[in-house]
């Protein structure tokens, strides 16, 4: 059954080296700021596929033991500054990555499957980083040669959207990642702008856009959870805010400033 | 040239060109002047009567059809329903190899970049990849670069994507797949051949006579500074702002 949780209870079940998936759209920064706040340590994220503030919050806070990308960036407020200066320092385990072998990897796991074979790779140094992608003699069709990436199943997946219902379905719109993390996860913690009374499931038309509550453990209501970063349909993104970010944490004393500043201000939204 | 707003709309006309006869482009997030010169080619060819263009801006909710999450762009790829993309790089090489991820000794890299986003896929899938580059210079175009995101050929697999053209601030590269190398073909105006020979530091090959790369002409003009740029301020509004304050 699904659980409606206070944002701190959620965020105190995500334990040290546990694997967070994060998604790209749909992010819960709310629970973000609760787990720094919690001052989790070493999880192994998983970027589905690749992650922006998110992320780079997470690592600046020392929150990050591993990580498995296609790549952290701020987007048009440039790189990310905690993550480049973490990858020079070799702070964490680094796992390359390219977009569709993450979500072909969360396919397998959502097939049970331990591998899912994906076009294309062949020549990119990233096989040469990452042993655990293999090139095979595809076992049937025309012969030639296949990449097959290891299933990721996530210890939890962990996303923001816009409406649960009182029994945990969720309303992710178009977003089907959200959905492809959750059936890959092993559990799934989700916060929402807000819960409803409706059933989500009653009408096709809800219906379609829905997470079922079978693959969602828990729910915490979080208004504009995805602050400052944008949720469809709810409020676009707030560029200043982020642009302002990308200039503080270029230094770890910026950084730490900003956090602090950060951390207070979702508290009073919540 | 005469100023940022020439430049960059000398550069949006050129990639409408490179366009030309495709029916779905692909956009990556943070690429305005790409998305530019699809939404150019798709303006014209619907005011000339040629077949409509569909043009995706992943992140843009207006432009963007898709309904299946993050994977749906990369299964249309797969099934050969993308014509056209964009890369970039922090380096491209001669063999039109490209580095997203960083320079120096993998993987703690000297200087680190985002990472390898979709290329290492969509290098091999999608036929017509344009190499977009603005800064051109020899710390960019590199003999070798030093980690391969994305391979442009390999004889060892069957592939239908890969380089069409590289085109920088300078100049607009041909790519030829079987010989695996760039060849120059036009130069923008303000710029000698002699100039891309002394920022490009891998070798290519170069008629003896180098075009100058043409301007946009006035109806084309006048649909960027319109129709274009309205269409461009929903995803990039900071882009289509700073048009606006060049001109």
């Amino acid at each position: 059954m699904t659980e409606i949780v206070s944002l701190e209870a959620l965020a105190a079940d995500v334990r040290p080296s546990q694997s967070l998936a994060i998604p790209v759209t749909g992010v819960s920064m709310a629970a973000t700021a609760a787990l720094i706040e919690a001052g989790i340590r070493d999880i192994r994220l998983i970027c589905v596929p690749i992650s922006s503030m998110q992320a780079d919050l997470l690592i600046g806070a020392g929150a990050v033991g591993a990580i498995e990308t296609s790549a952290v960036s701020l987007g048009e407020a440039g790189g990310a500054p905690r993550f480049n200066a973490a990858v020079r320092a070799g702070s964490f385990a680094l796992r390359d990555s390219t977009c569709p072998a993450i979500l072909a990897g969360l396919l397998a796991a959502q097939k049970g499957v331990p591998f899912m074979p994906i076009a294309g790779i062949v020549g990119s140094d990233l096989l040469k980083v990452r042993p655990d992608w293999k090139v095979i003699d595809s076992p049937v069709g025309e012969p030639g040669k296949v990449v097959v990436v290891p299933a990721i199943a996530p210890d939890i997946a962990l996303f923001h959207a816009p409406e649960a219902d009182r029994a945990g379905n969720i309303r992710i719109g178009r977003l089907r990642e959200l959905a492809a993390m959750a059936y890959a996860a092993k559990q799934t913690f989700v916060t929402v702008e807000r819960i409803v009374d409706r059933n989500l499931m009653e009408t096709e038309e809800s219906a379609a856009a829905v997470l079922p509550s079978l693959y969602v453990d828990k729910v915490a209501v979080a208004p504009r959870g995805a602050w400052p970063l944008p949720l469809p349909g709810e409020y676009p993104g707030d560029d200043v805010e982020v642009a302002r970010y990308a200039a503080m944490a270029r230094s770890e004393e910026g950084f730490r400033a900003y956090l602090s500043g950060f951390l207070s201000q979702r508290k009073q939204v919540a | 040239m005469s100023g940022e707003r020439e430049r960059r709309e000398l550069l949006i006309n050129v990639i409408a060109g490179l366009l030309d006869g495709i029916r779905h482009v692909a956009v990556g997030a943070s690429s305005p002047i790409p998305a530019a010169g699809a939404m150019l080619l798709r303006a014209r060819n619907q005011r000339d009567g040629k077949p409509p263009v569909r043009v995706s801006i992943l992140g843009s909710q207006e432009h963007n059809f898709f309904t299946n999450g993050a994977v749906e762009v990369f299964d249309c790829a797969a099934q050969g329903r993308v014509d056209a993309f964009f890369l970039g790089g922090g380096q491209i090489d001669g063999a039109g190899n490209i580095n997203l991820v960083g320079t120096g000794p993998y993987p703690q890299t000297d200087v680190r970049w985002p990472g390898s986003f979709g290329s290492a896929y969509l290098y091999h899938l999608v036929p017509r990849v344009i190499l977009f580059r603005e800064e051109h210079s020899p710390r960019v175009f590199v003999p070798r670069v030093d980690f391969i995101s994305a391979a442009a050929t390999t004889p060892e697999v069957k592939r239908r994507g890969g380089p069409h053209a590289l085109l920088t601030n300078m100049a607009l590269f041909d790519f030829d797949r079987e010989r695996g190398g760039f060849a120059l073909r036009s130069v923008h105006p303000g710029f000698a051949s002699s100039d891309i020979r002394a920022q490009t530091g891998f070798d290519y090959i170069e008629p003896a006579k180098v075009p100058t790369t043409p301007l946009p002409d006035p109806e084309t003009l006048s649909l960027l500074r319109g129709r274009i740029m309205d269409e461009l301020a929903e995803t990039y509004p900071a882009f289509a702002r700073s048009m606006l304050q060049a001109a």
